[in-house]
């Protein structure tokens, strides 16, 4: 099953999958202990000709025990996912480097600041469906959408963000790798939602560099 | 099938009933329990079938699926399904498998026929409204069907109808399907309003003398709290759904941006009713297991005060998780933080339920028999979609596995796993409800492949969700990522066509049974549950004269007697009735 998830190319998507590991790991020893326990009940008390099942109406203390250990569990889970939830929705570091990306059925409308170098005004360069950005930069990305709810997915970065009409979300990644990842809308958004998608260009500093000279550089009259 | 000479020798006061008043109209609540039954078993063929196309477009896109070449375009061009079409099935999937098969079922007919069985009355507190619940269900399930029919096609904006995309026609290309898609619900809530009303009354006010609440079977205990459940949550549901039809007929903007409305209003709305509506689905379930498993191991059930107080903190926690489906929503993210406090807490009483399922087998004398499996493989499914949710739970993990088959995975075990109890319920009754029995040797053919295909179609689903697969996507192929996984799905497909295929043993036997099988005796399965004390076929008024409760339903094997099984209204001597459990 682990090797399934696809590679991270994050910064902060290993503490996602670690989290998955633990819950993973938590899950399959609970799965196995009951599954074990109700086949070895079934096959040990089956019916036998003379013998009566024992009459009980349960014990106090076990239940208590397999109240109080899941609880437990459960709790300590709750706080270990506090802080990588806080890092990555809740508390977007700052950075210099920002991108809008418009989502209208069925393309992701990719901008970048124009000439003025301010995001959201009439000379912003844009551009459908690929959106570029170094190697090991924080990258600010400001969501939104024109007509239903889509949602920005990147599988490699474990960048997941709905985007909504009406209003702008912020999210952020840092991408550790270069290379091209899918971008696909995770949110079902009318008949053309499947084969809605993107690709991610991750590039090295020097190739990044190259590839704005040539795009985003303003355009000699 | 006659009760009719019965009940006239019993109640002289019922008069002598006539066709219509007998099969059509019945206000008897044994009857209207059938014919939610054949309204539920003939919404989960449509249902059903609806999924196998699905399954069919996902391992072989934009292939032509066998037999459908007579649906005209643009719906399907010769049997091939559009991605518009493939939309639509999976919302009118979902739609018909949630609240026209699982809901008439378990709500429904157990809910009618059981409830004034199992607590020794004679009928529900308002037979007539019983009768309008039903009548008013089938309207809605007709209206919902009659969405099939008209131009632009059903409903395609998911069985969540997320707005804005449901609230504006020209965003789906479906006008007039997704108006009686609103429709059709609004009056299916009216329906199950008036079965709730009916199942709280009476389980108040009608239980026989020494039926204390601590005496009803869990069955009952769970009918009761989700009778409660849909009286509090079908409301929202109600008023969203009114919101979003103005919103789309009347140029209101509850959930339009551009008027001023809020998208995220109607997610709050819609789960604020969802998520109290999958324990509305679940408990009836838990419930129904619970007699099984005590009354097959020969056994008291394990904690019978745990069992329903965990019923009870379900229900409650049930209100405050709503926000677990909006993590990635746009919702403030602190407000996820809380959400995720409580959906973990609420995992607990469910745990407490599965533990007390395996001890009360613990020590059993355990008989295999059909219910049983069902039962056994109900609590198998839902230990898997419990442990499952822990994962979407967790928020960061949410944020990757969220709108992934990984979900799609965990409530198909959750809710598609109470297939498996609903199978239980109607195998263990079905002598109650028609007075013969199943036979045995399909049922355990009909479990066997059920359970193996059952866990082919879903378990996989998970490893495709791990992999990033989104649902709702009407053809992987065109992503790169996930081209690589596709064996799974033609994998899946397979195992859910063989599982689809797999019905037909149960619906030869329920249908051969109800008119040929072996009659039955007075109690087939040796359960102590008041039904099995009424007369077969019961009467209308149940019973010849009203029983006394003198102990709780799980005396099974109690030293008291030789036989391993004590009827609630047994009387054994005044020492047994003060004790009482």
């Amino acid at each position: 099953m682990l090797q399934w998830l696809p590679e991270d190319v994050s910064t902060y998507g290993h503490e996602i999958d670690s989290l998955f590991y633990l819950i993973y790991y938590i899950t399959a020893v609970a799965f196995i202990l009951v599954t074990v326990l109700m086949v070895v009940f079934l096959i040990k008390y089956r019916e036998r000709p003379g013998r009566r099942a024992v009459y009980s109406h349960g014990n106090t203390t076990l239940e208590i025990i397999w109240t109080v250990i899941p609880a437990a569990i459960l709790i300590v889970l709750s706080f270990m996912s506090v802080n990588t939830w806080a890092k990555i929705k809740r508390n977007p570091p700052a950075t210099d480097f920002e991108i809008k990306v418009f989502a209208k059925q069925f393309n992701w409308d990719v901008s970048y600041p124009g000439p003025d170098g301010k995001l959201g005004t009439e000379d912003d360069i844009r551009f459908d469906n690929d959106l570029h950005v170094p190697v090991n930069k924080i990258v600010r990305l400001h969501l939104g959408a024109s007509d239903v709810i889509h949602s920005f997915f990147i599988p490699n970065l474990r960048f997941k963000q709905d985007v909504v009409p009406g209003r702008t979300i912020i999210g952020w990644f840092e991408a550790t790798k270069p290379g091209k990842y899918e971008m696909p809308c995770a949110e079902l958004c009318g008949f053309g939602h499947s084969g809605m998608k993107g690709w991610l260009h991750v590039h090295s500093v020097e190739d990044y560099k190259k590839w704005a000279d040539e795009h985003l550089a303003p355009k000699p009259q | 099938m006659s009760d009719t000479a019965e009940a006239h020798a019993a109640h002289g006061h019922h008069a002598t009933p006539s066709f219509i008043s007998h099969y059509i109209f019945s206000t008897d609540h044994k009857m209207i329990g059938r014919q939610f039954l054949f309204l539920g078993l003939f919404m989960m063929m449509i249902g059903g079938t609806l999924a196998m196309m699905m399954r069919w477009q996902l391992a072989w896109p934009e292939t032509a699926v066998p037999g459908f070449s007579f649906i005209p375009e643009p719906y399907m061009y010769s049997g091939i399904i559009p991605s518009n079409t493939y939309n639509a099935l999976f919302t009118m999937h979902a739609t018909i498998m949630i609240f026209f098969v699982v809901m008439p079922i378990m709500v429904g007919t157990f809910g009618n026929f059981l409830i004034p069985l199992m607590i020794g009355a004679g009928d529900m507190a308002f037979p007539k409204l019983n009768m309008l619940s039903f009548w008013v269900g089938l309207v809605s399930g007709v209206v919902m069907l009659a969405s099939f029919f008209v131009p632009g096609g059903p409903a395609a904006g998911g069985w969540t109808g997320y707005a804005t995309l449901s609230a504006k026609a020209q965003y789906t290309g479906v006008e007039w399907g997704q108006h009686l898609w609103i429709i059709s619900l609004l009056i299916a809530g009216v329906s199950s309003l008036m079965g709730a009303i009916n199942y709280i009354t009476t389980i108040i006010n009608m239980r026989a003398p020494g039926m204390s609440y601590f005496r009803m079977p869990l069955t009952v205990w769970s009918l009761f709290v989700t009778a409660i459940l849909l009286l509090l949550a079908l409301p929202v549901l109600t008023a969203a759904l009114a919101m979003l039809l103005f919103d789309r007929m009347a140029g209101t903007s509850f959930f339009l941006p551009e008027g001023g409305g809020e998208p995220l209003l109607w997610q709050h709305m819609f789960w604020f009713f969802g998520h109290p509506e999958v324990y509305i689905l679940v408990l009836p379930a838990m419930g129904v297991t619970s007699d099984m498993l005590s009354t097959f191991s020969r056994k008291p059930i394990f904690g019978y005060h745990a069992m329903a107080f965990s019923m009870i903190a379900i229900a409650f926690l049930s209100w405050i998780v709503w926000g677990h489906h909006m993590f990635v929503s746009g919702m403030n993210p602190l407000l996820g933080t809380a959400f995720m406090m409580t959906t973990m807490v609420i995992a607990v009483p469910s745990a407490i339920k599965t533990f007390n399922w395996l001890g009360t087998l613990w020590g059993g004398s355990i008989r295999l028999t059909v219910p049983m499996l069902f039962a056994l493989g109900f609590v198998s499914n839902f230990v898997i979609g419990g442990l499952s949710g822990i994962f979407m739970a967790s928020t960061p993990v949410d944020i990757f596995i969220h709108d992934t088959y990984f979900i799609v995975a965990h409530f198909h075990y959750v809710v598609a796993g109470i297939i498996f109890a609903l199978f239980a319920a109607v195998y263990y009754w079905f002598p109650k409800m028609f007075y013969r029995r199943m036979n045995d040797s399909l049922g355990k053919i009909h479990f066997v492949l059920t359970y193996i295909f059952f866990n082919g179609a879903f378990f996989p689903m998970h490893f495709l969700g791990v992999g990033g697969h989104m649902r709702r996507i009407y053809n992987p192929l065109q992503y790169e990522f996930i081209t690589p996984m596709h064996d799974w799905n033609v994998f899946i497909t397979w195992s859910a066509l063989i599982l689809g295929a797999s019905q037909i043993f149960f619906l030869y036997n329920f249908v051969y049974s109800l008119f040929a099988g072996k009659k039955t005796e007075q109690n087939p399965w040796q359960a102590n549950t008041l039904e099995w004390s009424a007369p077969t076929p019961a009467p209308h008024g149940n019973f010849l004269t009203t029983p006394t409760v003198y102990r709780g339903p799980y005396e099974y094997s109690s030293p008291e007697v030789k036989e391993d099984w004590l009827p609630q209204d047994k009387n054994i001597g005044t020492q047994a009735a003060a004790r009482g459990h």
